[in-house]
Order: C-alpha cells, then sequence, then structure tokens
C-alpha cells in the first residue's frame, strides 16, 4: 500500500494518476493535505501538481470519455463528499486501463459509485434551485443564505442568471464562507465579511414588504395544507428537516 | 395634524395586508383541491432580459400532506353560479366569498416568484356571471403579466367551459399550460353531481385546443418566430372515488383522452370529503389515497412502459388490486412471459419486469455491453430485488426454480413488505 499526498486540486489529483502509472503502482490510498512527516506511514510519495503531467492524463481521459462524462468527474471532485478521491482515482485508472470506453459500464463499482454521486450532487443542486428563499434588501438586492451538504454553488450560477435577470441577487453558502452575486450583468464570486452579523440574519436591511409577502407566503403554505390527507412521513422524506431554517414557510 | 394623516395611512395599509391575506386564505384554500402542479414540459425562455422561464419544472416546498407546491394555486373568485355537489365553492354551500383584482394576483405572482418561492401561476376561478366573463379576466391576468411586467415563468390557465373561441386562442397566446377538467370519469357521474354541466362543453374547447395546438406547432416548425402557444399542452382532472365508477372505466377515460386529445396528463383526484350530500360519500370516509396512487402507477405504465390499457383492467379485474403495484399485477397474471434473462432481453420486455423501472432499466441494457450482470450488481443499479427475483435469471446459478403460483409470489412479497402494501395504509408514494 503506497499513500500518495497532493493539494487538493483537480490537476493535483491528475498528476498523482501520473504518479501511480510512472511507479507502477497497484493498492494506493490517496489523500488530501499537508504531508506530516511521520513514520505511520510506511510508504508515501508527495504528489508536486504538474499541469504537463496533469495534461498528459487529461488528454488520454478526453479520448476515451464523452465530454459530459469528464465534467461529471470533474464536478464530483470539486463536491467535497467522502472518499470521492479513492472512487475518481479508481474510475481513472479503469477508464485508462480499458480499451473502450466504459462510462456507460455499471456492472462496474467505480462506473456505479461516480453514476451516483453524480446523483446525489444533482439532487443536492435541484433542491438549492427549489429551496433558495431570496430576502428582498433595501437597495433591491434579492438575498439568500444557504447551507448545501456538498459543494454545488458553481453549479447554480447559470440557472439563477438565466431566471433573476431583472434583479441584483446573492445567494451566499455559509458553510464554505463564499457566495455569488448577480450585478445585473454577470455573476462573480463574493466572500463576506460578518463578523458583526450573522449571515442569515439580514433583518434590519429589509424592504418594506418584505415582510408582508414572508407573511403572505406562509399563509399560503397554510391554506394549500389539505388536513384530511395528512401525511408527514412524505413531507419529510421531501423537505428533510436540515433545510427547514431557511424555508421561510417551515420558520 | 401629520401624525393623525400618518396614523390613518397606517391603518390603511395595516387594512391592506389584512385584506389581502383573507382573500388569499379563503381563495388559495378553495384551489387546493384542483390537483395539479406541473410546471413542466415549457420551454419559455428569458429571451427579453425579463423575470423567469419555464422548463423543467421545479417543487418548491411540499405541503404537509406530501404534495408539492409548484405554482402560485388561486381561484380568481369562488363566487359562482354553478351548485355543483362535489365542490366547496358551490352556489348553496354558506361560505365566505372573495374576489381577487386582477393587479392583485399580478403582484402576488411576481413577488412570489422574485423570492423563488414559486415556478408560476396557476389561476382557475369560479363561474362569475357567465363563462366568456370569467375567462375574458383570466386571460386579462396572463396578458398583463406577460405584456406589461415581461414575465416569462409558467402559467396555467384553467379554461372555462362554454368560453368563445376567440377568448381561448388568446388564452394559448399567454398561458403555457391550458386545462378543463372532466370532473367525474363519466357522462353519468357528471350527470349525477353537476346537473347544471354538460360534458359536451367540456370537450369542445379540448378539442379545439388540442387542433389549434397542432397548428401552431406545426407553423412553429416552419417560421421559428412563430409564437408559442400553449407549449406545456392541456390537462385534465377527473374526481374519483365520488361516484361508483370502476377503475376500468377512470382508465379508459384516460387512455380515451390520451389518445383522441394528445393530453399531457389525466390528473386523478381522490374525493375528499368536504360537503354533506345524499349523492355523496358520507363526511367521514377516508380519502382514497391509496386507489389514487395505484391508478397513477397505471397511468406512468400507460405512458411510460408501453402498456395497454386493457393489459392493466379488463373485464374480469375491473379493479385495481390495492395491495400490490399494477405492474406486478400484470406479472402475476401473465407468469407465462418469464422468467426472462436480463442479460438477453428487450428493453422494451425488461421494463415489464415488476421492480424494475426506467432508470434501472436503462441501466441494464448499457451495462450488460460490458459484462453479463449478476444479482448483486442488479441490486446496485436500483433494482428491487423482493419483486424482479421471481420474473428474472441473471448471470448467476442462482434463481427461483420453484414452479410457483401467482398468489404464492403475492404472500411471499407481501410477507416479506411492510406497511408500503397493507391495505388502508396510509402512506402515498411520490406522484408529481
Amino acid at each position: 500500500m503506497t499513500t500518495l499526498i497532493y493539494d487538493g486540486t483537480f490537476e493535483g489529483l491528475l498528476t498523482a494518476v501520473f504518479e501511480i502509472y510512472t511507479h507502477k503502482l497497484q493498492h494506493v490510498k490517496i489523500q488530501k493535505g499537508e504531508w506530516l512527516s511521520t513514520a505511520l506511514f510506511e510508504d508515501v510519495i508527495k504528489v508536486i501538481t504538474d499541469q504537463t503531467r496533469a495534461g498528459r492524463v487529461l488528454q488520454g481521459l478526453q479520448k476515451k470519455l464523452s465530454a459530459g462524462a469528464l465534467q461529471r468527474l470533474y464536478a464530483v471532485h470539486m463536491a467535497g463528499m467522502d472518499e470521492q478521491d479513492a472512487v475518481i482515482v479508481g474510475y481513472i485508472r479503469y477508464v485508462i486501463d480499458t480499451n473502450q470506453n466504459v462510462e456507460e459500464d455499471y456492472g462496474n463499482k467505480y462506473v456505479l459509485r461516480v453514476a451516483e454521486m453524480v446523483r446525489m450532487l444533482r439532487r443536492e443542486k435541484h433542491r438549492m434551485e427549489a429551496f433558495i428563499r431570496f430576502q428582498k434588501l433595501q437597495d433591491e438586492t434579492f438575498y439568500s443564505a444557504i447551507e448545501p451538504d456538498f459543494n454545488i454553488l458553481p453549479l447554480l450560477s447559470k440557472h439563477f442568471k438565466d431566471r433573476y435577470t431583472d434583479q441584483k441577487w446573492i445567494i451566499y453558502d455559509m458553510k464554505r464562507n463564499y457566495g455569488l452575486f448577480y450585478n445585473l450583468h454577470a455573476v462573480e464570486f463574493i466572500a463576506l465579511d460578518f463578523s458583526t452579523s450573522r449571515p442569515d440574519n439580514v433583518i434590519s436591511t429589509y424592504t418594506e414588504d418584505e415582510g408582508l409577502y414572508q407573511n403572505l407566503w406562509k399563509n399560503y403554505f397554510q391554506s394549500v395544507n389539505i388536513p384530511a390527507r395528512k401525511n408527514t412521513k412524505l413531507h419529510m422524506r421531501h423537505i428533510p428537516k436540515r433545510y427547514w431554517r431557511f424555508l421561510t414557510e417551515k420558520i | 395634524m401629520l401624525f393623525e394623516i400618518l396614523k390613518i395611512l397606517v391603518n390603511l395599509i395595516a387594512m391592506d395586508e389584512v385584506r389581502i391575506t383573507e382573500k388569499l386564505n379563503i381563495l388559495a384554500d378553495a384551489a387546493k383541491y384542483d390537483v395539479s402542479c406541473s410546471s413542466s414540459g415549457s420551454k419559455r425562455k428569458n429571451e427579453n432580459g425579463g423575470l423567469g422561464n419555464a422548463s423543467n419544472g421545479i417543487c418548491h416546498t411540499y405541503t404537509e400532506d406530501g404534495r408539492c407546491v409548484s405554482l402560485l394555486k388561486i381561484l380568481l373568485t369562488n363566487h359562482c353560479i354553478f351548485d355543483c355537489a362535489y365542490c366547496v365553492s358551490r352556489k348553496s354551500n354558506d361560505i365566505k366569498r372573495a374576489a381577487f383584482t386582477v393587479q392583485e394576483v399580478v403582484d402576488l405572482t411576481i413577488n412570489f416568484y422574485r423570492r423563488n418561492y414559486i415556478e408560476g401561476l396557476f389561476l382557475s376561478s369560479g363561474i362569475f356571471k357567465d363563462a366568456d366573463f370569467t375567462m375574458e379576466r383570466l386571460v386579462r391576468v396572463a396578458k398583463k403579466l406577460r405584456t406589461e411586467h415581461n414575465f416569462n415563468g409558467y402559467i396555467h390557465l384553467k379554461t372555462i367551459p362554454g368560453a368563445s373561441d376567440d377568448l381561448m386562442r388568446e388564452a394559448g397566446m399567454y398561458a403555457d399550460r391550458l386545462s378543463v377538467n372532466l370532473e367525474m370519469p363519466t357522462e353519468e357521474g357528471l350527470k349525477l353531481l353537476a346537473p347544471e354541466k354538460n360534458r359536451q362543453d367540456m370537450i369542445a374547447p379540448m378539442s379545439f385546443l388540442k387542433n389549434e395546438i397542432i397548428q401552431r406547432t406545426e407553423e412553429k416548425a416552419l417560421f421559428k418566430k412563430a409564437p408559442l402557444f400553449a407549449p406545456a399542452g392541456q390537462s385534465t382532472q377527473v374526481i374519483i372515488g365520488a361516484t361508483p365508477e370502476t377503475d376500468l372505466q377512470v382508465l379508459h377515460t384516460a387512455n380515451h383522452f390520451y389518445k383522441n386529445f394528445n393530453l399531457k396528463r389525466v390528473y386523478y383526484s381522490g374525493y375528499v370529503p368536504v360537503l354533506s350530500d345524499v349523492r355523496l360519500p358520507a363526511l367521514n370516509t377516508s380519502v382514497p389515497m391509496v386507489r389514487e396512487n395505484r391508478l397513477y402507477q397505471a397511468d406512468w405504465l400507460m405512458r411510460f412502459y408501453g402498456f395497454k390499457v386493457n393489459e392493466i383492467v379488463d373485464n374480469h379485474n375491473p379493479l385495481l388490486d390495492l395491495d400490490i403495484d399494477p405492474k406486478l399485477s400484470w406479472g402475476l397474471r401473465n407468469l407465462h412471459v418469464f422468467p426472462i434473462d436480463i442479460n438477453t432481453a428487450d428493453l422494451q420486455l425488461i421494463l415489464r419486469v415488476p421492480g424494475i423501472g426506467l432508470l434501472s432499466a436503462q441501466k441494464i441494457v448499457s451495462g450488460r455491453k460490458f459484462g453479463k450482470l449478476n444479482w448483486d450488481q442488479l441490486k446496485k443499479i436500483g433494482v428491487s430485488l423482493n419483486r424482479a427475483k421471481y420474473f428474472i435469471t441473471c448471470n448467476s446459478p442462482r434463481f427461483e426454480r420453484r414452479d410457483l403460483t401467482g398468489t404464492a409470489i403475492k404472500q411471499y412479497i407481501l410477507s416479506q413488505s411492510q406497511s408500503k402494501y397493507l391495505k388502508n395504509s396510509v402512506t402515498q408514494l411520490n406522484l408529481f
């Protein structure tokens, strides 16, 4: 067993794959972050991210995978899921070691696992598209704070830009402390300083009618319920509790 | 003095808030029995730099009964000249009445949409004065949203039976989806509960819209600039459990309208007993949620799985089995088709295996090109083996060798599954 330590970037991971083939390694463990010089690891390679080497692996992948499959792999890497690196490296090795395009080989555990991860990612993205609640601030910006399970903010940009073209908006990821800001022209990444207030508390800067529409929405939510059909289990499955504190109608 | 004026103004605003809140409560409450909440199937893009778009449909929240909330679903008014037995807004029912102005609906829609609460508006109405008068108001809301507010979100309008062709055509220019509710699965049912209504009045607008949609689609194919016309098509709703129709009748009606009117969806609404009437089930009757669920499953089999309606229900089996899903029922009645080999069978046949859904079937067909699949892989792909195992073989020496009868298989499956398949359980599957 050899442990490869890399810097957490996608290029770094591709460089790690290059090292695996250079050293003809079989069983590997992929680890993100700093190399701690201890005797814990018997066999450790510190991967130094290298554009040329990463580029060669990427080229190899481009030959055997569709553009979509490669994009999905990149999105999974960015997501910050458990065990994702081991799965991605396993997937890449399987692609390289096979002569045909294997992206639909759902009998293979890596291909299937990547497909599952993509599904989890898409679901979270879709949930955010549904559960984001904007609050209108005095300067006409529509503001929303979220805590998604995975790092999906970059995947949200297009949806909200296409939809809310004529209003300024901010979507802020409180877990990862960065956000998207649409300024009526383009979407940019921002980091806000919340040293004086909490990112999910912006009541003091509401526009005048914000309270009215929040109340109307809460009322609407109550009115459309049919008590004779109560089904709490189904309700909870659709909106898991961890999302409630961001939903105007559930607060 | 100034202070006094301010105080009056503040009071006025507060009164306005109370009034609009009360209206919303009454008119949302009256609209909730319309089960359609789909916001998908349109392709309206935000090309004018305005607000919103409509494409794939998003459920923004779910009510405590587990239904999707995607649209602001309200009535323009619950004043109504009709007296249909099943409807809360019927003339003789002693309830609070209210009516929105066109501007109020527009403001609510825009402000809810901007906050990402909704995908758009679903506007229906009680019939006041006459059909054209009501329809004209509905169209005016949609027109205002589209032309004055550059709104490109989803709009679903109810078409009022008996409205003129001109108004219907105009509705189609602004709305994404139009719908006329059939209300009862059969003409007899309608006669019984809504004697003032006429099924022909409902079918006439449906055929008008069908022809109009076909014509506009052809135009669109020739001229890219041709305007959209109800791009999400038309749908309808039938109430089940209020009248004694069998599932055979309900599904044949649905099939008829899918085939002859190009409907996008037929919705089945389990009757919620809200009114006391000798013609209706008693007030303490429970909502037929399991039956409703089975009807939707049957509907899916017809639309996505290649089943014909008479394979699902026939004269010998006029009712869907409430204990098990309709595909499993079909499988048990047709054991001579099985077992099939998952590694060689056609996609069409794999889709017919109980416990295998659309996505799993596609994954199986893709995956098996790379090597034969075994039980473990099928399970990981997402196949429900507890049902499927009686109907398939795969790359494994283990398979069901006993010559089991349909009844025995059903018993095995039911004994393994928990409350999900028990009669009268409150579980309802995800439908929308």
